[in-house]
């Protein structure tokens, strides 16, 4: 099977050491993550994070399994680029001096839809946001602008077809969770989207 | 964390009916009432507090001392297996801990229902390389099914609550709960012990969906060649009553796994034998030749599977398991029905036709057969001078008669028991199975006897495994658990002989291993012993060894370059089973 990029999504609890548990199961397999977010979800209380990674469908579908089976796992999905939303933000520092008298600072601005952040006598910072390639793009750009830092935040994505967390959330805490709502969709969409 | 931040904001409402109790005594309240009866441990430093609280719970628990943190975490293992109990194991800070990390990684692989308590440097020293301060919760992390750290008394009833709810359900596993010890010391307002039974992020118990169970009978139903393969889950899930009832009504051939052995008893006419690289001829062989698989509480490990892109390739595949992540991990399946195999047994038997299918049973008998003319005969009743593993364990079962557990430690006699040991009753096989830890056999056959003391409990270990833990010889000296130990010596590390004689040109390295004296080391801690190696003292010695009352250490010299067959080389295919 062809590897590509998948971004996979968890809900979580919001405890001590989740991090560590979850990027030990990619490291034991020896899986590189490209990139790794964490943050608040719609639900209150319950911890998302995305993470991408670079791998064949079949290793992604067992990685999620292995993810779901954490006790403090609530959920993960998996999902090609197609079916997200998703962008990446970046930031740049350029010397002030040489930006204003070489580079065609505002066609650059427009063109990837960057924003000056700080500007100072000796430095200024850019910002942006969108597809990995535009910001390479604006980097290589930049580069000929004697870029003094770069740093690009990790991937955050929503999936286009998902409804959100706060039914699910529902279910699962009740005690006895309704089956059409729960479980078994794994069994129905065995290649999509693993639930449990 | 959320709960710390809690209790610290909201005012404490003191009520006269609350009772104040440290952090210790709420430990052991919680293992009181989750029912433990046994503890395995050691204590040091930074676990003192509760070792202190326990002094007074003497009536209500009984403490077993090991002798090492490892042989603590094994005896709660092997107690877990023979009693279907969850297994206590206390250890200190630091080396305690880590002590405990094999016993960790192979309760994770065999999925031993494990509660393990360490004590922990002071909250207010955590980072600092404090005096036998490590970081317990990361380091077991990979090796336990949940841990978790815990500072602050007031969270030890819900936290051990968890622990044990975690533990015992779903697929059962090691836990690891870490307790500073200024949570062990700290005073607070107990509420009672309220039993955990639901964890929102946790479903271990899936629901079972009808129409696979009606998609798998349909079939099963049109199957020929049926052939079921079983695993510890039937035993886990105390199924044994309802795996016979389906195997018994769809007439099927069945065949165990290391781990599933006793499930099933031996002598069950639809028993062909146990499965994996030295398990019996037929049931490999036939794996390739049946037309559905019916697995049932496995997991397709490598050893049991052989070259996956040649196993079972022609058949259909039904798995039946609690654990998602196993469904088509190794082996795709046709039908997938997830579930506890106590629920989805008794729905699929009510589905299937009851049938006979002794035309396709008589088949793996024929092959049988074979393996009896090549193999068993000649390893049961040798006519060599010196004995053979298997003709030990032969007359054993016929002193036994079955009925006793047998636990054992990693290696040729491991295969040889396994192989050759009749099982009449569940939960009687204690072994090592997927982690394969040379030491286990000593320290889980003393909690084996303590999870079914009334039965006889014998250890088959090797040399090489029996000098890894001996120390625990003290263990059964001086709380005498009355384990009976069984020395197969071949003064070899023989199962990495036996592939170097195979694999690596008999070039023998580093496995030719001397042993002490072992009767000698046994009577040092007061426990009787003897050894023989002649084959005429056999049947004496093992009887005598078996009437003994109280701990008996009996060794057994036997050929020192035989090999274990059959055997399923590693990367061939389960038909390519080679007989010698």
């Amino acid at each position: 099977m062809e590897k590509q990029e998948y971004t996979i999504t968890l809900y979580t609890e919001n405890s001590i050491g989740m991090i560590g548990r979850i990027s030990g199961i990619f490291s034991r397999r020896k899986i590189n993550i490209e990139s790794l977010n964490t943050s608040p979800s719609e639900v209150e209380g319950i911890h998302r994070f995305t993470i991408l990674i670079h791998e064949s469908e079949e290793v992604v579908r067992k990685l999620c399994r292995q993810i779901e089976k954490q006790v403090e796992v609530l959920k993960a999905y998996y999902n090609t680029d197609e079916e997200l939303i998703w962008q990446e933000q970046a930031l740049y520092k350029v010397p002030t001096n040489i930006i204003a008298e070489k580079a065609p600072v505002e066609r650059l601005l427009r063109e990837y839809g960057a924003s000056a952040v700080v500007i100072r006598n000796d430095y200024t910072v850019f910002e942006t946001a969108g597809h990995r390639e535009e910001i390479d793009k604006l980097t290589a750009e930049l580069t000929k602008y004697g870029l003094i830092e770069f740093v690009r935040g990790a991937r955050i994505a929503i999936i286009k077809d998902s409804a959100g967390f706060h039914t699910k959330l529902k279910q699962f805490e009740k005690e006895e969770p309704a089956p059409e709502i729960v479980e078994n969709e794994y069994l129905d969409q065995r290649d999509n989207v693993f639930t449990m | 964390m959320n709960t710390l931040e809690k209790t610290e904001l909201e005012p404490k409402q003191k009520t006269t009916t609350m009772t104040q109790l440290s952090g210790s005594q709420a430990v052991l309240e919680a293992l009181i009432h989750e029912g433990v009866d046994t503890v395995f441990g050691y204590p040091g430093g930074a676990i003192m507090p509760i070792y202190d609280a326990l002094y007074d719970y003497n009536d209500k628990l009984t403490h077993i001392l090991v002798r090492h943190e490892q042989g603590g975490i094994h005896a709660a293992q092997g107690y877990a297996r023979t009693s279907g109990r969850v297994g206590v194991a206390f250890a200190t800070s630091g080396p305690g801990a880590t002590n405990l990390v094999t016993g960790l990684a192979d309760a994770m692989i065999d999925s031993n229902p494990i509660v393990c308590i360490t004590g922990q440097v002071f909250a207010s020293l955590l980072g600092t390389d404090a005096f036998q301060e490590t970081d317990v919760v990361n380091i077991t992390t990979p090796v336990t099914k949940w841990n978790y750290q815990v500072t602050d008394a007031t969270e030890i009833p819900s936290v051990l609550a968890k622990a044990f709810y975690i533990a015992r359900t779903g697929r059962p596993g090691p836990v690891l709960i870490d307790i500073t010890k200024n949570a062990q010391l700290q005073l607070f307002d107990y509420e009672g012990y309220k039993k955990c039974d639901h964890i929102r992020s946790y479903r271990p118990k899936p629901i079972v969906r009808k129409e696979y169970i009606e998609e798998a009978a349909a079939i099963i139903n049109e199957a020929k060649k049926p052939f079921v393969l079983f695993g510890q889950g039937v035993i886990l899930g105390r199924a044994e009553d309802d795996f016979r009832k389906f195997i018994e009504k769809g007439g099927f051939p069945a065949a165990s796994t290391v781990m599933g052995l006793s499930a099933l008893e031996t002598d069950h006419p639809q028993h062909v034998g146990m499965l994996g690289m030295h398990g019996n001829y037929a049931p490999n062989v036939m794996t390739n030749e049946c037309d559905v698989l019916i697995a049932v509480g496995m997991r397709f490990d490598d050893r049991v599977t052989g070259r996956l892109d040649k196993y079972a390739k022609q058949a259909k595949v039904v798995h039946l398991d609690i654990d998602p992540a196993e469904i088509d991990k190794n082996v795709k399946t046709t039908v997938p029905v997830w579930g506890d195999c106590k629920e989805t047994l008794p729905l699929l038997t009510d589905l299937i036709e009851k049938k006979d299918h002794s035309a396709w049973l008589s088949q793996f008998r024929e092959l049988e057969k074979e393996e009896i003319k090549e193999v068993i005969y000649d390893e049961l009743n040798p006519t060599s001078d010196i004995m053979t593993m298997g003709e030990v364990v032969r007359v054993l079962n016929e002193l036994t008669g079955g009925n006793a557990i047998i636990v054992t430690d990693v290696g040729q006699h491991q295969m040889v028991a396994c192989r050759y040991a009749k099982f009449n009753r569940s939960k009687s096989n204690v072994t090592s199975g997927g982690l394969g830890t040379m030491g286990f056999g000593l320290p889980a056959a003393i909690g084996a006897w303590y999870g079914a003391p009334d039965r006889d409990v014998i250890a088959i270990i090797g040399d090489g495994g029996i000098q890894m833990t001996i120390q625990e010889l003290g263990t059964i000296m001086q709380f005498g658990a009355k384990v009976k130990i069984l020395i197969l010596n071949n003064e070899f590390l023989g199962m990495v002989r036996q592939w170097q004689q195979l694999f690596h040109d008999k070039r023998y390295s580093f496995v030719n291993i001397t042993s002490p004296d072992f009767v000698a080391v046994a009577k040092g801690y007061y426990i009787e012993g003897n050894k023989i190696s002649e084959r005429k003292d056999l049947h004496h010695a093992l009887k005598t060894m078996l009437e003994h009352d109280g701990a008996y250490l009996l060794e057994v010299m036997v050929g020192k370059e035989n090999n274990v067959f059959p055997m399923v080389a590693q990367g061939t295919s389960v038909s390519e089973i080679r007989l010698k």
